[in-house]
C-alpha cells in the first residue's frame, strides 16, 4: 500500500473527528445540521478511497448509501422538520463550550491511546482508521449527552453511527450485509424519532427534553 | 440397552405431561395419566434394579445439547440405585394420586407438571455431563415449583413458593460452579473428563463446599433447609411425598456423585465438614419438628433430620475411604444409601397418611385434629408403621439402616487421627439424641392426631380414604416391613454400589438368604436379624393376647377414659401437640430458639382466662436469612431512584461506562 493512499485515508478520517470537534461547539441547529452534512460526506469519501484503496467495490455502495441518505436527504427533512415546527434555533447546552471540547479531547486521546495499543497486530490503515473511528463514536455521545435539545440528540446518534461505518470499513472483510443493515437501522431510528418529534412537539410545543421529564412528574 | 430404555420411559413421561394438558381437563383423563405415569415409572422401576443387579456400566452420547459435548448419560450402580428410589417413590405416589388426585381442587395446575417432575428427577440421575445434569436439576426445581404453587390463592403458598424459587436458584448457581471448578482451565463438562484427573486439596475444598451449598440447599443441611418445611407441605400430599421423599434423594445422589466419584475427595479434614454438618442438621431437623404442630410441616422438618443422619454416613464413608478403611467405608455407605431407600418408603408412606388425613377433614393442624384411628382405622394402622420406621424402633427398616450407621460410628476407633476419632463418637451422640427426640416426637404426631378425643367438628367427621390411597399406603407399609425383617437382603443388593464408591462390600451371603442376619462387617461381635426379631416380637405379642385372652375377665365395661383429672368433656382439656412438647421445649428450645413462655394471668376479680403463650425465635433465618434479606432490600431500595432517570441521565450513565471501561482497559493494557 503507497504512502499516498495511507496519508489520505488518515486525513479523511482525521477529519471525521475535526468535523465531530465542529458538531461539539455549535450552539445553533442549522449550523449543528450543517456541520453533520458536511462530516456526512466526508465519510463518504473516506469510505470511497477506502474501496478503491482496498479494492473492495462493495465499499463503493457504502459510499453512495452514505452521501445520499445522510449527506443530502436527512440533513434536508431536519432543516424542513425545523422550519415546519418552528424549532427555537438556538441548542441549550448542558455544560459550556470550554469544558465540553476539553472532554472531547480527552476522549480522543484515551481512544488513540487505547486502539494505538490494542491493535498492534493489524495493518497501519484498519489501526488509524478504528482509533478515529473510536474518537467520531466517543464525540457522539458526548453530543447526545450535553444537549437537552431531541434534534440535537438525533444528529449526535447519527455522527455516533458514522464512527461506526468508519470502523467497520477500515477493518477488511466486513460483510455488506452489516454494512445494509447499519444504514438500515439508522434510517429507521431516523424516522422513529422524526415521528417521535412531531408526536413530543404536538404536546408540548416544544422539543426540550426537559418538558418530557416535567410531564412525567419527576424531579430533576 | 437399559439405558436406552430408561430413555424412553423418561420420553414417554414427557409425553405423558404434555398429553395432560388436555387430559385433567376430566376424571378419567386424570385417572388415565396418573395410570400412565405409574406404569412408566413402575417399567423405569423393574428397569433400574435389573440394572443395579446387572452391575454393567452403560453409556449413551445423543447429539442434543451443546454441539462439542452433546448430552451424555450413563447407567452405573450408584445411578442404577438412585433411580429405583425415584422410580420406586414416584410409582407410589401416582398409584396414591390416583384415589387422592380425585379431590384435587386445580388438577390443570398439578397434572402436567407430575409426569414432567418425575422425569425430571431420572434426567438428573441419568445425566453424565454437567450441561445435561445442570439442565435436568433447573427442569426439576421449576416443575417442583409449579406444583408447589398449584394452590397459589393462599398466601402462604406464594411465600413459600417465593423462597423455594430463590433457594434453587441459588442452589443451582452453587452447582454451576462447582462444575466449572471441576472442568478446570479446559473446560470439559463431560463427567467422564472430570473423573480422569484428581483435583488438588484446594480445589476439593471448594468443590465441596459448592456442592454442599447447592445439593445441600436442595436435600435441607442446615442452615439451608429454610425452605423445605414451607415449600414441601404446600404442595398436594402426593407431591409433597415426591418431594421430601424422593426429591431430597436426588439432592443426595448428587453430592455423592460429586464426592464420591467425580471430585474424588481423598482428605479427612473434608469428609469431617461433612460429619459434623450431619450431625447439626440431624439434631436442629428433629427438634424444629418437636416445636411444629402443622403435620405436614412437622414430616417436612423430619426429612431435614433424616438427611442428616444420610450425610453423616456419607461423611464417615468419605473419612475411612480417605484412610484406606475399605471395609469400614463400604459398611458407613451401605448405611446411608439403605438409609436413603429407607427414608423415601417411610417418608412417603407419612405423607400419603397425612393427604389422607387432610382429605378427609381439611385440617392439618394437629391442635384441631385426634381420635381419628375410630373414623380411619386403617389410615392410621399404616401411619403408625411408617411413625414406628421413622423413629427407628426394630424389626422395622429404619431401625436397620440407622443401626448400620452406628456400626459404623463405633469403627471410628481405627480411625488414624484424633480429630475424626472425637468427631465421629460426637456425631453418634447427636444422631442417638436425635433418634430419641424423633421417637419423642412421632408418638406426638400419632398420639395427638389419631388417638384421644376429636378436637375440632372436622376431625369429629372425617372418614376413611379410598381404597386406591390405602393400597398404596398399605404398599409401601409391607415394603417397609420387609426392608425391616430381611434387611441383609437389602445391603446385598447394595454390594455394587458400595464397590463402585468405596471399592469394597459389606459382608453378605447374597441375595438368595434372606434370613441370614446382618453382619456390619467381617470379625464384628455385633449382628442383627431382623426375621428372628420380627418372630419373637410376634410370638411375644401372641403370647401376651393368648394369655389376655384366657386370664382376663372376659367382660368389657365402658367407662370415661382416664377419670382421674380429666372430667371435663371439653376436647380442648386434653394432652395437646404444645403440651406434649413443652418438656423438650423447655429444655433445649430455650436455647437452640430462645424459647420463651409468658404467662398472662387475669387481675384479681376478671373472669377472663389465663393465657400462656410461647415465643420462638428461629435462629438460622434470624442469623443468616434475614439480615440477607434485608441487605437485598437495602440495596433495591438504594438502587430504585435509577428507574427514574431522565434520558439525558441515562445517555450520560452509558456515555460514563463506556468511557470508564475503555479508561480500565486503556490502564491495563
Amino acid at each position: 500500500m503507497g504512502a499516498i493512499s495511507f496519508d489520505l485515508a488518515h486525513l479523511l478520517a482525521g477529519s471525521l473527528v475535526l468535523m465531530s470537534f465542529v458538531m461539539l461547539y455549535q450552539d445553533r441547529l442549522p449550523s449543528l445540521i450543517n456541520a453533520f452534512a458536511l462530516q456526512s460526506a466526508l465519510l463518504a469519501a473516506a469510505v470511497a478511497w477506502q474501496a478503491l484503496a482496498q479494492r473492495a467495490p462493495h465499499l463503493l455502495v457504502t459510499a453512495v448509501i452514505a452521501v445520499t441518505l445522510k449527506a443530502i436527504i436527512i440533513p434536508l427533512v431536519l432543516r424542513y422538520l425545523i422550519r415546519s415546527l418552528g424549532i427555537h434555533r438556538t441548542i441549550e447546552t448542558v455544560s459550556g463550550i470550554g469544558p465540553t471540547m476539553l472532554a472531547g479531547m480527552v476522549l480522543v486521546a484515551l481512544s488513540m491511546g487505547l486502539m494505538l495499543r490494542a491493535t498492534e497486530a493489524s495493518n497501519v490503515i484498519a489501526r488509524e482508521d478504528i482509533a478515529f473511528a473510536l474518537s467520531v463514536v466517543l464525540l457522539g455521545l458526548l453530543i447526545m449527552v450535553t444537549r437537552r435539545n431531541a434534534v440535537g440528540q438525533v444528529i449526535g446518534f447519527m455522527s455516533l453511527e458514522n464512527g461506526l461505518i468508519l470502523a467497520g470499513t477500515g477493518a477488511h472483510g466486513m460483510p455488506m450485509v452489516v454494512e445494509i443493515s447499519v444504514a438500515f437501522s439508522v434510517l429507521i431510528a431516523f424516522i422513529v424519532i422524526g415521528i417521535f418529534l412531531f408526536r413530543i412537539r404536538e404536546r408540548f410545543d416544544t422539543v426540550d427534553v426537559a418538558a418530557l421529564d416535567r410531564f412525567r412528574g419527576e424531579r430533576q | 440397552m437399559m439405558l436406552v430404555a430408561l430413555l424412553l420411559c423418561v420420553a414417554g413421561l414427557f409425553a405423558v405431561a404434555v398429553a395432560a394438558t388436555i387430559l385433567a381437563a376430566n376424571v378419567p383423563g386424570r385417572v388415565l395419566t396418573y395410570g400412565a405415569t405409574a406404569a412408566l415409572t413402575l417399567v423405569a422401576l423393574s428397569l433400574s434394579a435389573l440394572g443395579l443387579f446387572g452391575g454393567g456400566i452403560e453409556t449413551l452420547r445423543l447429539p442434543i445439547g451443546l454441539p462439542w459435548l452433546g448430552a451424555n448419560f450413563r447407567l452405573d450402580a450408584l445411578a442404577a440405585f438412585f433411580l429405583v428410589v425415584v422410580n420406586l417413590g414416584a410409582a407410589a405416589s401416582s398409584i396414591f394420586a390416583l384415589g387422592y388426585g380425585r379431590h384435587e381442587t386445580a388438577p390443570q395446575r398439578v397434572l402436567p407438571f407430575f409426569p414432567a417432575f418425575i422425569a425430571a428427577m431420572n434426567l438428573v440421575v441419568l445425566a453424565d455431563d454437567a450441561f445435561s445434569f445442570l439442565f435436568a436439576w433447573e427442569f426439576m426445581s421449576l416443575t417442583s415449583w409449579a406444583l408447589v404453587l398449584s394452590h397459589d390463592r393462599d398466601a402462604t403458598n406464594r411465600r413459600a413458593g417465593f423462597i423455594y424459587i430463590v433457594m434453587a436458584g441459588f442452589g443451582t448457581l452453587a452447582l454451576l460452579l462447582a462444575f466449572g471448578v471441576l472442568a478446570g482451565t479446559d473446560g470439559n463438562y463431560a463427567f467422564a473428563a472430570m473423573r480422569a484427573h484428581a483435583p488438588d486439596l484446594q480445589t476439593a475444598a471448594l468443590v465441596l463446599f459448592l456442592v454442599l451449598l447447592g445439593a445441600g440447599s436442595k436435600a435441607g443441611i442446615v442452615p439451608l433447609h429454610v425452605w423445605l418445611p414451607l415449600a414441601h407441605p404446600a404442595a398436594p400430599s402426593h407431591v409433597s411425598a415426591l418431594m421430601s421423599g424422593v426429591m431430597t434423594k436426588v439432592a443426595v445422589y448428587a453430592f455423592a456423585r460429586v464426592a464420591f466419584d467425580l471430585a474424588n475427595l481423598s482428605d479427612w479434614r473434608l469428609s469431617a465438614v461433612v460429619i459434623a454438618l450431619g450431625g447439626v442438621t440431624a439434631v436442629l431437623g428433629v427438634l424444629y419438628a418437636l416445636m411444629e404442630h402443622d403435620l405436614k410441616r412437622l414430616l417436612a422438618y423430619h426429612t431435614v433430620e433424616n438427611i442428616g443422619i444420610i450425610f453423616v454416613g456419607l461423611g464417615l464413608a468419605l473419612a475411612f475411604r480417605a484412610n484406606g478403611l475399605h471395609a469400614a467405608a463400604a459398611l458407613a455407605a451401605t448405611a446411608a444409601l439403605f438409609h436413603v431407600f429407607n427414608h423415601s418408603l417411610f417418608k412417603s408412606l407419612l405423607f400419603f397418611g397425612s393427604g389422607a388425613v387432610l382429605g378427609a377433614t381439611r385440617e392439618r393442624d394437629m391442635e384441631r385434629l385426634g381420635g381419628l384411628i375410630h373414623r380411619m382405622p386403617k389410615t392410621a394402622a399404616y401411619f403408625l408403621i411408617g411413625a414406628a420406621a421413622i423413629s427407628a424402633l426394630p424389626p422395622l427398616n429404619g431401625f436397620a439402616s440407622e443401626w448400620l450407621t452406628f456400626q459404623a460410628i463405633f469403627l471410628s476407633p481405627h480411625f488414624p487421627q484424633w480429630g475424626l476419632r472425637f468427631l465421629a463418637p460426637a456425631a453418634g451422640a447427636m444422631l442417638a439424641l436425635a433418634a430419641a427426640l424423633a421417637a419423642a416426637c412421632f408418638v406426638k404426631a400419632f398420639g395427638i392426631t389419631f388417638l384421644g378425643r376429636a378436637r375440632s367438628p372436622q376431625a369429629e367427621t372425617g372418614r376413611e380414604t379410598d381404597k386406591i390411597s390405602l393400597a398404596a399406603m398399605a404398599g409401601l407399609a409391607a415394603l417397609c416391613i420387609v426392608a425391616g425383617a430381611v434387611p441383609g437382603t437389602f445391603t446385598a443388593a447394595l454390594a455394587p454400589v458400595s464397590q463402585m464408591i468405596a471399592s469394597d462390600h459389606m459382608p453378605s451371603r447374597g441375595l438368595a438368604a434372606p434370613w441370614s442376619p446382618l453382619v456390619p462387617s467381617l470379625g464384628s461381635a455385633n449382628s442383627y436379624n431382623g426375621l428372628v426379631l420380627l418372630a419373637l416380637l410376634a410370638a411375644a405379642i401372641a403370647l401376651v393376647m393368648l394369655a389376655l385372652r384366657i386370664l382376663a375377665n372376659g367382660t368389657s365395661r365402658r367407662a370415661p377414659a382416664w377419670d382421674c383429672g380429666f372430667p371435663d368433656p371439653s376436647p380442648a382439656t386434653q394432652y395437646g401437640a404444645e403440651s406434649f412438647a413443652q418438656p423438650i421445649r423447655r429444655v433445649f428450645g430455650t436455647i437452640a430458639f430462645r424459647a420463651r413462655e409468658e404467662v398472662f394471668m387475669p387481675q384479681p376479680g376478671d373472669t377472663a382466662a389465663a393465657r400462656i403463650h410461647v415465643r420462638l425465635i428461629d435462629p438460622v433465618w434470624e442469623a443468616i436469612f434475614a439480615p440477607i434479606a434485608r441487605g437485598v432490600g437495602f440495596v433495591a431500595d438504594t438502587m430504585n431512584p435509577l428507574q427514574f432517570l431522565t434520558i439525558r441521565r441515562y445517555l450520560m450513565l452509558v456515555f460514563l461506562s463506556l468511557v470508564v471501561l475503555l479508561a480500565v482497559l486503556a490502564l491495563w493494557l
